[in-house]
C-alpha cells in the first residue's frame, strides 16, 4: 500500500522559533526567517540547502512569494495551502510526497505573526475584511464570531455528554500547569479552576480563559528523507502518518458539533502509522479554545465520544496525569500567533529529541500532533517517532 | 451537452434575498433525492444533483445548540445565537426572539419569522406558539 511506503520516510531534521510572547520593532516576516535560520542550522544545513517550500498567512494571500523573495532561495516545491491554523500540519503529506518523488531535498515549513504587538487589522477590519473575502453570508447576519461558533459547539457538549465548565476549566488549567514548566510560555502565573470559571464570559460557556491568548510568534521546522537524515545533526523525528481533513466551514454547516473531522484525519494519520491512541506517549492538540481539547482527544480515540471531559477532570491531561497533553502550554498559555499548528509540531520533536527540560516527557517515543482550522473546519493529524518508532 | 448551463436566471443566493425580501423564506428541496438543503446552492450537498426547486418550509424547528455573546450594552448588548435543526432537515444559524438570550435552551421547539434587522430582511425563531 501507497501509505506504508510514506511511513517513516521522511523525518524532522531540524526546529527553531523566534518572537514568541512579544516581538516588538520586529516585523512577522523578520521573526519568521529567524525561526527558519535556527531550524535549518538546527538540522546541520544551510539555507542555500533548502530546495522546498511550505508556508501560509492569515493576511498574505500570496505569502509564499515574499517568503521566497526574503529568504533568497529558488525552491522546487513550493505549497502554501491555506487551511487556516492546521495548515502546518498539513504541509507535511504534500512535503512528503515531494521528497519521495525526488523533487527537491529539503522542505522548510515555516510561519511567524506579530498578532500581538502589530496586528495588521483591528478586530473590525478583519470582520470587514472576512466580510468581502471570506465571506459567511448565513452567519455575518447574526454578528456570529469565532468564539460564538466554538462556543455552540461546547454547548451541545455540554448538552449531549454532561461535560461541565470545570471539565472544560480543567483543559486551561492542565495547560497553565505545563506551561509553568517551559521557560518559553509566555502565560505563567498560576491559575486555577475557580479563577477560571469565574472569568469573564464571552460567548457561553466560554469565558475568557476558556480562549487561547494571542500573541507574537514564528516557528519553522525542516523535513528531509530518512535516508538523509541519518547524517544531518540532530536526531530525526520520523513521520509516521499524516492525513487531513475538512467537512465545512461556516459552524452552521457543521453535521454533528460534538464530532470533528478529526475523527477522519486521525483515522487516516492511524493507519498509515500502522499504530493505535494506546501506542502514543505524548499528545499535543490545537486547543484554540478549552472545548477543542475534549473533541480531539475523542475523535483521535484516546477516549470514547463523550467521554472527553471525564479524561481531563482530576488533572487528567496535566503534568503527572494519565496522559501528557499539550506540553509547551498550548495556545491556551504558551503561544497563539493566529495560526498555531507550527508549534505543537516543534514541541513534539523537542519531546521527541529529549530537549524538553523540565517538562520533559520521560521516555517518549512517538508523538500525535494534531491541528485545528477554521470553526472546527479543517484538522490535520500526523504521528511522529523517535527511531525506536519506526 | 456538457456546457449546458445547470441552472437558470440569477443564482440561489440572489433569488433566496429577493424572496426573502418578499417575505418568503424558502430553502431547497432536491428532485433527484427528495433531500431538503440549506444554505441555497446550485448543486444538492446530499446527492450532487442540480435538480434543486424552492420550497417554503413549515417553518417550525428546534434548538441544536445556542449561546449567548456577551457585550457590554454600548456594544449592543447580549446576544442570542443559535443554530435550528428544521423539520425538513437542514439546519440553519439564528437567533431567538421574543424571551431572554439566556433563557433559550437546546431542544426548545421554535417557529421561523422574517424582521428586518439593519435595512435587512432576516430570518429569526420565537418559541414555538408564542405571539410574534
Ligand atoms: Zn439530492
Amino acid at each position: 500500500m501507497m501509505n506504508n511506503n510514506l511511513r517513516g520516510s521522511v523525518a524532522i531534521v531540524g526546529v527553531g522559533q523566534a518572537g514568541i510572547g512579544e516581538a516588538h520593532g520586529r516585523t512577522d516576516m523578520e521573526i519568521m526567517v529567524e525561526a527558519a535560520q535556527k531550524a535549518v542550522s538546527d538540522a546541520g544545513l544551510s539555507m542555500r540547502d533548502i530546495d522546498g517550500i511550505a508556508t501560509a498567512s492569515v493576511g498574505a494571500s500570496m505569502w509564499a512569494l515574499p517568503t521566497v523573495e526574503y529568504l533568497g532561495i529558488r525552491p522546487k516545491f513550493i505549497d502554501s495551502t491555506m487551511l487556516g491554523g492546521c495548515s502546518f500540519v498539513s504541509h507535511m503529506l504534500p512535503a512528503m510526497m515531494a521528497l519521495n518523488a525526488g523533487l527537491c531535498d529539503n522542505v522548510l515549513v515555516c510561519y511567524g505573526a506579530n498578532a500581538r504587538t502589530s496586528p495588521t487589522m483591528t478586530f473590525a477590519q478583519q470582520e470587514s475584511r472576512r466580510a468581502q473575502f471570506d465571506p459567511h453570508p448565513y452567519e455575518t447576519p447574526y454578528q456570529s464570531n469565532i468564539v460564538t461558533s466554538y462556543a455552540l459547539a461546547a454547548a451541545r457538549h455540554m448538552h449531549q455528554y454532561g461535560t461541565t465548565r470545570r471539565d472544560l476549566a480543567e483543559v486551561a488549567v492542565a495547560a497553565r500547569k505545563w506551561a509553568q514548566l517551559n521557560p518559553e510560555a509566555f502565560m505563567r502565573d498560576p491559575l486555577t479552576i475557580e479563577e477560571v470559571l469565574a472569568a469573564r464570559l464571552i460567548a457561553d460557556p466560554l469565558s475568557l480563559r476558556d480562549c487561547c491568548m494571542v500573541s507574537d510568534g514564528a516557528g519553522a521546522y525542516v523535513l528531509t528523507r530518512a535516508d538523509r537524515a541519518k547524517h544531518l545533526k540532530q536526531k530525526p523525528v520520523y513521520v509516521l502518518g499524516n492525513a487531513s481533513a475538512v467537512w465545512h466551514r461556516q459552524i452552521s454547516s457543521m453535521p454533528d458539533l460534538t464530532v470533528t473531522a478529526a475523527q477522519e484525519s486521525g483515522e487516516r494519520a492511524f493507519a498509515m502509522a500502522g499504530m493505535q491512541p494506546s501506542d502514543i506517549d505524548v499528545v499535543e492538540l490545537y486547543d484554540a479554545f478549552t472545548i477543542n481539547t475534549i473533541l480531539f482527544l475523542e475523535d483521535l480515540g484516546f477516549c470514547k465520544k463523550g467521554e472527553g471531559g471525564a479524561f481531563v477532570a482530576n488533572g487528567g491531561i496535566a503534568p503527572g496525569g494519565r496522559l501528557p497533553v499539550n506540553t509547551n502550554g498550548g495556545g491556551l498559555s504558551c503561544v497563539h500567533p493566529g495560526m498555531y499548528g507550527m508549534f505543537i509540531t516543534i514541541e513534539a520533536v523537542r519531546q521527541l529529541r529529549g530537549e524538553g527540560g523540565a517538562r520533559q516527557v520521560a521516555g517518549a517515543e512517538t508523538a500525535v500532533v494534531h491541528g485545528n482550522g477554521g470553526l472546527l473546519s479543517a484538522q490535520a493529524t500526523a504521528i511522529l517517532g523517535t527511531e525506536a518508532a519506526l | 451537452m456538457t456546457n449546458a448551463t445547470i441552472f437558470e436566471g440569477d443564482g440561489p443566493e440572489k433569488v433566496y434575498h429577493e424572496l426573502l425580501k418578499q417575505g418568503k423564506f424558502r430553502i431547497q428541496r432536491c428532485g433527484a433525492c427528495g433531500g431538503h438543503i440549506f444554505f441555497p446552492r446550485v448543486i444538492c450537498t446530499l446527492c450532487g444533483s442540480a435538480d434543486l426547486a424552492w420550497i417554503a418550509p413549515s417553518g417550525r424547528g428546534t434548538v441544536y445548540s445556542t449561546t449567548v455573546l456577551r457585550r457590554k450594552p454600548e456594544s449592543g448588548g447580549n446576544l442570542n445565537l443559535v443554530l435550528v435543526d428544521l423539520e425538513e432537515g437542514p439546519r440553519m444559524m439564528s437567533r431567538v426572539e421574543g424571551i431572554s438570550a439566556e433563557e433559550v435552551k437546546i431542544g426548545m421547539a421554535v417557529e421561523a419569522s422574517i424582521i428586518e434587522d439593519k435595512g435587512a430582511p432576516l430570518v429569526v425563531f420565537h418559541p414555538a406558539g408564542e405571539a410574534k
